[in-house]
C-alpha cells in the first residue's frame, strides 16, 4: 500500500474542491492555488524519489484487485511526467497571481486550474485504459472552460475548433476502447498487454492500434491533426496558454508512449513506419508554419507542434537510445515551452502587444529579461550547453544509429529553422528600436512584476540545470526507457506473480 | 418569471419538505437498494426547483441558505476526504471503512465512509443543478 501514487491526483482535487467552497473569497482561492500546487509538486517529487528507489508503485483503488478494479501505477515515466506537471502547475499558480484580473478569478479560474492538474496527473498515473479516457475528459472539460475564460470573440472562435476536434478524438478513443474490450475482455492495461499477444487476429489489432494512434495524435497535435492548436492556444489568458502549452499536448504524447510500448508492439513494421512518417512531417510542418507567423504566441504554438514531432520520433525509432531521447525531450520541452509563453505574457504587459511588428527595444529597456528569454529560446533551438542541445543530440545520434537518414536530416533542418524563428523573435522584439507607432499604451507597472520574474527565472534556472547536469538526467531517462522496453516488469508489478 | 398560481404556490409549501425527506430517504437506502446520492440529490434539486417556479429566485435562495457553488465545493471536499481514512488502516485510498453501532432504539446501525461519499455526491448534485438553474432564473429576471 503506497499512498504516494494517489496523492498527486487527490491533492489538486481537494484543492479544487476547497477553492470552489470558498467561491466568494478571492484571497482564499489565491492562497489555495499556490499552496495546493506547491504541495502537489512536493508529492510529485516524493513519488519520483520512491519510484527511483523501489521501482513500480501500484495502488489498487478501493482495494479491488486488478484486473477488476482500477489500479494506479507509477513507473519512472509516469513519475517524471507528474513532476513536470507539478513544476508547471506551481509556476503557473504563481504567475497567475499577478496576471489574472478579478474578472477571471471570479469565474472560477482556480478551481478549473486544479481540476485540470488533477486530470493531467490522473492520466499519467492510471493503469486502466478506460480510466485513462475518464481523466482525459476531466482534463478536457476543465480546459474548455479555461479556454473561454474572459469570453472574447477570438477565444470563442478558437474554442469551437478546439472543442470539435477534441470531441472527435474522444469519440475515436472511446470506440477504440470498445473494440479492444470486445476483442480481449479486459480494460486493465497490464492485463491487455498480457493477453493481446495470444490474440489470433492481427488485422483487428492493427485497426485498433491505428484508432488509438489517431485519437492520441489529435490530442498531441501531431501531423495531420494539428490545426486546432495554433487556432486556439494564442487566445486565452497567458497563464492558461502556458499551462496548456506545457502539459496538454504532452498528455497525448505520454499516452502514445504508454500504449505503443506496453500494449501494441512497434516491432510491427507497418505501425512503426506510420509513426516515423508522422514524426517527420509533424516536425517539418510545425516549423514551417512558425516561419510564416508574426504574432508572438502563434509562433510559439507552431513550435509546440514541431517539438511534438521530436518526441514521437523518439518513440517511433524504438531503440533504447531513441526512447531515452524521447523522454529527455519531454522533460526539456515542457519547462522551456511554458517559460516562453510566460515571457510573451510579460512582454505583453510591458509593451501592450503580441505583434512582432509593434514590439521592439526590450533589450534596451529590460536587458535582464532579454537574457531570460535567450535561455529558453536557445534551448528550444538546441544550442549547447542548454537542455535542448542534449535532447536533440541524443535523438539525432539514435537516428544515425538506426540509419534513418532522412529523419536525421529533417531533425537537423528543423533545429536550424527553430533557431531562425527564435532569432526572428530576438531581433524584432528585443533588438530593433521600438517602433514610434507603438500600439496600445502599456499596462502600468505594479509591484507584482516580481512574481512574473520569479516564475520565469525559476524555469530558466531549471533549463540551465538540466543542461549542465545532463548526465544524471540522462541516467534517469535511461532507467525510464529501460522500463518502457520491458513491459513484463509493468505487467508483473500490476498483476502480481501469476502473470 | 413569477407566475402567480395559487394552487402551485400552496402545494409547493407542502411538497418541499416532503420531497426533501424523500430525497434523504433515497440517499440513505442507496447502499443496497436503488437510490443513492445522485438520485437523492436530483430529487432534492427538483424540490427546490419547484419552489423556485412557484415563488421567485430570492425565496429559493433563502430556502437553500447557502450559495449553491459553495455547496458544490463542500460536497466535493467531503467526497474526496471520504477516501482518505482508509490510509490510516494501511489500505488503499477509497477502501470502504465500516463502523457498526448498537443503538438502543434503532438496533444495529452501520455507518461507513461510503455513506460520506454519497452525502458528498448528494451535495455536489444539488449544488451543480441549482447553480445552473439559479443562473438561468437570474438572467431571466434581468430581462424582465
Amino acid at each position: 500500500m503506497r499512498p504516494e501514487v494517489a496523492l498527486p491526483i487527490l491533492i489538486p482535487l481537494l484543492a479544487g474542491a476547497l477553492s470552489l467552497a470558498f467561491w466568494r473569497s478571492r484571497a482564499m482561492q489565491r492562497g489555495i492555488g499556490v499552496v495546493g500546487t506547491g504541495v502537489m509538486m512536493l508529492s510529485a517529487w516524493v513519488l519520483l524519489y520512491t519510484t527511483w528507489q523501489e521501482g513500480y508503485l501500484v495502488m489498487h483503488m478501493g482495494n479491488w484487485p486488478a484486473p477488476f478494479g482500477i489500479v494506479l501505477v507509477a513507473d519512472l515515466l509516469s513519475a517524471i511526467m507528474v513532476v513536470l506537471a507539478g513544476i508547471t502547475g506551481f509556476a503557473t499558480a504563481i504567475y497567475s497571481l499577478a496576471t489574472l484580473g478579478k474578472r477571471h478569478e471570479h469565474f472560477g479560474y482556480y478551481p478549473l486550474m486544479h481540476l485540470l492538474l488533477a486530470g493531467v496527473n490522473g492520466a499519467f498515473l492510471t493503469g486502466d485504459i478506460f480510466n485513462l479516457y475518464v481523466w482525459f475528459e476531466v482534463m478536457l472539460v476543465a480546459s474548455f472552460a479555461l479556454l473561454i475564460l474572459g469570453g472574447e470573440r477570438a477565444q470563442m472562435e478558437g474554442a469551437i475548433k478546439y472543442v470539435t476536434l477534441n470531441l472527435v478524438s474522444s469519440a475515436l478513443f472511446l470506440s477504440a476502447i470498445g473494440l479492444l474490450y470486445g476483442l480481449i475482455g479486459t480494460l486493465n492495461m497490464a492485463d491487455l498487454a498480457d493477453k493481446i499477444a495470444q490474440l489470433e487476429d492481427p488485422g483487428m489489432v492493427k485497426v485498433v492500434a491505428m484508432l488509438f494512434l489517431v485519437a492520441f495524435g489529435i490530442k498531441a497535435a501531431a501531423f495531420p491533426f494539428f490545426f486546432w492548436l495554433p487556432a486556439s492556444y494564442h487566445t486565452p489568458q497567458v497563464a492558461v496558454s502556458a499551462l496548456f502549452a506545457g502539459l496538454l499536448t504532452k498528455v497525448g504524447v505520454y499516452a502514445l508512449f504508454r500504449v505503443f510500448t506496453l500494449i501494441f508492439s512497434l516491432e510491427d513494421p507497418f505501425t512503426q513506419n506510420v509513426l516515423l512518417w508522422m514524426a517527420g512531417l509533424t516536425m517539418l510542418t510545425g516549423v514551417l508554419g512558425a516561419a510564416a507567423q508574426y504574432e508572438f504566441r502563434r509562433i510559439l504554438s507552431f513550435h509546440i507542434i514541431s517539438q511534438i514531432g521530436y518526441m514521437i520520433l523518439g518513440l517511433a525509432l524504438f531503440t533504447p537510445l531513441a526512447l531515452i531521447g524521447g523522454v529527455f525531450y519531454i522533460m526539456h520541452h515542457i519547462i522551456v515551452k511554458a517559460n516562453l509563453f510566460f515571457i510573451s505574457g510579460l512582454i505583453y504587459r510591458l509593451k501592450g502587444s503580441y505583434e512582432l511588428r509593434e514590439l521592439g527595444g526590450v533589450y534596451r529597456s529590460h536587458p535582464w529579461l532579454a537574457l531570460l528569454f535567450l535561455i529558453p529560446a536557445l534551448s528550444l533551438a538546441g544550442l549547447p550547453p542548454l537542455s535542448g542541445f542534449f535532447a536533440k543530440f541524443i535523438l539525432i545520434r539514435a537516428g544515425i544509429e538506426a540509419q534513418a537518414w532522412w529523419l536525421v536530416g529533417v531533425a537537423l533542418l528543423v533545429g536550424l529553422l527553430t533557431l531562425y524563428s527564435m532569432v526572428k523573435i530576438w531581433s524584432e522584439v528585443f533588438w530593433k528600436a521600438a517602433p514610434p507607432s507603438a500600439g496600445k499604451t502599456p499596462e502600468p507597472r505594479t509591484r507584482n512584476d516580481a512574481l512574473l520574474y520569479l516564475s520565469i527565472g525559476g524555469l530558466a534556472l531549471l533549463t540551465v540545470l538540466i543542461g549542465l547536469g545532463a548526465q544524471p538526467v540522462f541516467v534517469l531517462a535511461e532507467q525510464a526507457a529501460a522500463q518502457l522496453l520491458d513491459p513484463r516488469g509493468y505487467i508483473e508489478a500490476v498483476l502480481g506473480g501469476e502473470a | 418569471m413569477p407566475m402567480y398560481s395559487l394552487i402551485l404556490r400552496s402545494a409547493s409549501h407542502f411538497l418541499l419538505p416532503l420531497l426533501l425527506l424523500f430525497s434523504i430517504f433515497l440517499l440513505l437506502r442507496g447502499h443496497n437498494e436503488p437510490g443513492g446520492g445522485f438520485i437523492g440529490g436530483l430529487v432534492a434539486s427538483a424540490a427546490i426547483a419547484l419552489y423556485l417556479f412557484s415563488m421567485d429566485v430570492k425565496a429559493a435562495r433563502q430556502v437553500l441558505h447557502i450559495d449553491p457553488r459553495e455547496l458544490l465545493g463542500w460536497g466535493l471536499t467531503l467526497a474526496v476526504l471520504s477516501g482518505v481514512p482508509a490510509v490510516f488502516w494501511h489500505q488503499p485510498f477509497f477502501t470502504a471503512q465500516w463502523l457498526t453501532l448498537e443503538l438502543p432504539a434503532l438496533g444495529e446501525v452501520k455507518l461507513s465512509t461510503v455513506l460520506l461519499f454519497d452525502i458528498g455526491v448528494y451535495m455536489v448534485v444539488i449544488g451543480s443543478v441549482l447553480t445552473v438553474l439559479l443562473a438561468l432564473a437570474d438572467a431571466d429576471d434581468a430581462r424582465h
